[in-house]
């Protein structure tokens, strides 16, 4: 359950914080200590656009403790448009309109609760780009 | 480095067990394979295991399991690697006795999963993947695979059903070995209609967690003596790892880990990919099997699931895998189907496999964790 663990998590979960390493210029996410390109320790805070489409989805009918109240969910790798693949659910989705290469966009939704008297957990999610946005 | 022989095996039969803690089933497996190499102690016991805190709430596993064994006091010590517990287990049993620090080991794979049910379970498993990337968004390690298989299927243009020959395969050959859980044939048909668990993936190609204790004893040709000429000996083992999230892989279709631990086991054992004559696989999904064929160069990339569906990897096929039955019929007590995998590769390698016995002279035996961020390939040799 804990605070802490979640407390870190912050500028990842609500921002998509990551690193841009200095040296070759790749952008990371999650954010690493060594660039797993050049190996350069040179790196530095990227905030991504959050921009990106799908690589790849699924429908979660089967859920660990916690997430069993939302099933059917559905989840999704993407693709960034900076680069990088991040894993998320995605959101304000019919569990079969995802498809891969579908454009989506981040958004900060709840992830789930510990109990009903618990922490609630905030992170981001993928939901199709809205009509009339580039 | 010395020569390392299994000069004894022993297994538990994989189900729930409800009457038989781990320790039951580990200290039964030992007494088996004891038995069997005609000693009664060893140098060092490694337990391979994935979830016995998360799941029984007991650690210090390798201790407690020498100790009902009648082995108090020996050298032991737990080993994790997820789904690949086993095949580390084994990887360490390999090193002490190559190295020469022992002459005698035991590797015992045990897993308990019975006692707790559904979402515990899935919660349990989900440790193996990245908790702060992958978990917290409910992704279970099958949803993990789900992800794997639909981009392949996009990649290469196949359906579900085609996916069916894995499982099909799994459960044929299962008929035929005692230990097995699941004794029955299925149908490509009954793949297709089976209930999604994370879709694609469905409930009969879902490898069933159950538990099971599976024990073999590693020696080195002093201490085999006259049992040498007759044992199985260990002639590859290499193990590597890879990014444990799916996303940190440059190309998540592609099991960098199973092709290094893979190749470095070919150039130890002096043979190649086609001289392998059984590969017991990590078929936890019918996407990891494929996956894992390429990786290890007896599939090109894209054609893991065409070997299939061509019944290459039957029993009687160019590539048989799964030959007593694999995780999906044989059952996956998930950090002992490393040590199982070596016991069925043996009783192959001894002509001792009963209907499902294959001509084999070379077999190689893989152990994966979660997603592919652990591979552990061994590689056996009959006896001369």
């Amino acid at each position: 359950m804990s605070l802490a663990k979640h407390w870190r998590m912050q500028q990842q979960r609500y921002r998509l914080t990551g690193m841009q390493c200095e040296d070759c210029g790749a952008k990371l996410l999650p954010r690493r200590l060594v660039c797993p390109q050049c190996k350069s320790h040179n790196l530095q805070l990227y905030s991504f656009k959050g921009q990106g489409m799908v690589y790849s989805y699924t429908v979660v009918y089967d859920a660990p403790s916690g997430y069993d109240g939302y099933v059917p969910y559905p989840a999704a790798l993407v693709r960034l448009d900076e680069g990088p693949l991040v894993a998320a659910q995605l959101t304000d989705v019919d569990i079969d309109e995802a498809y891969i290469g579908m454009p989506v966009e981040m958004v900060t939704r709840r992830l789930r609760e510990h109990g009903e008297s618990g922490l609630i957990v905030y992170g981001y999610k993928f939901r199709p780009k809205l009509k009339g946005q580039a | 480095m010395r020569r390392v022989y299994i000069t004894g095996i022993g297994q538990t039969p994989v189900r729930e067990h409800w009457d038989r803690s781990a320790r039951d089933l580990a200290a039964s497996s030992i007494l088996q394979a004891l038995e069997q190499a005609g000693i009664d102690k060893a140098d060092a016991i490694y337990v391979g295991n994935a979830l016995s805190g998360e799941l029984t709430g007991q650690e210090q596993l390798a201790a407690l399991i020498a100790d009902f064994a009648g082995l108090t006091g020996t050298e032991a010590i737990r080993v994790e690697a997820a789904g690949a517990s086993g095949g580390a287990a084994v990887r360490l049993g390999y090193l002490a006795v190559a190295s020469g620090v022992h002459d005698t080991v035991l590797v015992t794979g045990v897993e308990k999963m019975s006692d707790l049910a559904g979402p515990a379970v899935e919660e349990a498993l989900a440790t193996s993947t990245d908790e702060e990337y992958e978990a917290i968004h409910g992704l279970s390690v099958v949803a993990l695979h789900a992800l794997l298989m639909r981009r392949y299927m996009h990649d290469y243009d196949l359906e579900r059903r085609d996916f069916a020959h894995f499982s099909v395969n799994s459960h044929r050959n299962a008929v035929n070995n005692e230990y097995a859980m699941f004794r029955r044939p299925i149908t490509v048909e009954a793949f297709e209609k089976a209930r999604l668990v994370a879709d694609p993936i469905s409930l009969l190609d879902s490898a069933p967690v159950a538990d099971g204790a599976a024990t073999i004893v590693l020696c080195s040709d002093k201490a085999a003596g006259k049992r040498a000429n007759s044992s199985v000996e260990i002639t590859g083992s290499a193990l590597a790892t890879d990014a444990v999230a799916l996303h940190d892989r440059p190309n998540p279709l592609f099991l960098r880990a199973v092709q290094e631990s893979a190749h470095k086991a070919y150039a130890q054992a002096g043979v190649t990919p086609k001289q392998i004559d059984i590969f017991e696989l990590h078929d936890a999904f019918a996407i990891l099997a494929a996956l894992s064929l390429e990786a290890s160069g007896l599939a090109p990339e894209g054609e893991g699931v065409r070997l299939a569906m061509e019944g290459e990897i039957a029993l009687e096929g160019r590539t048989p895998i799964c030959t007593m039955g694999g995780q999906k019929a044989r059952g996956y007590p998930v950090g002992a189907a490393g040590v199982y995998q070596i016991v069925e590769l043996v009783q192959q390698l001894r002509s001792e496999a009963g209907a499902n016995q294959v001509d084999a002279r070379v077999g190689m035996a893989q152990s994966i964790g979660g997603t592919g961020a652990t591979a552990v390939t061994h590689i056996l040799k009959s006896p001369e």
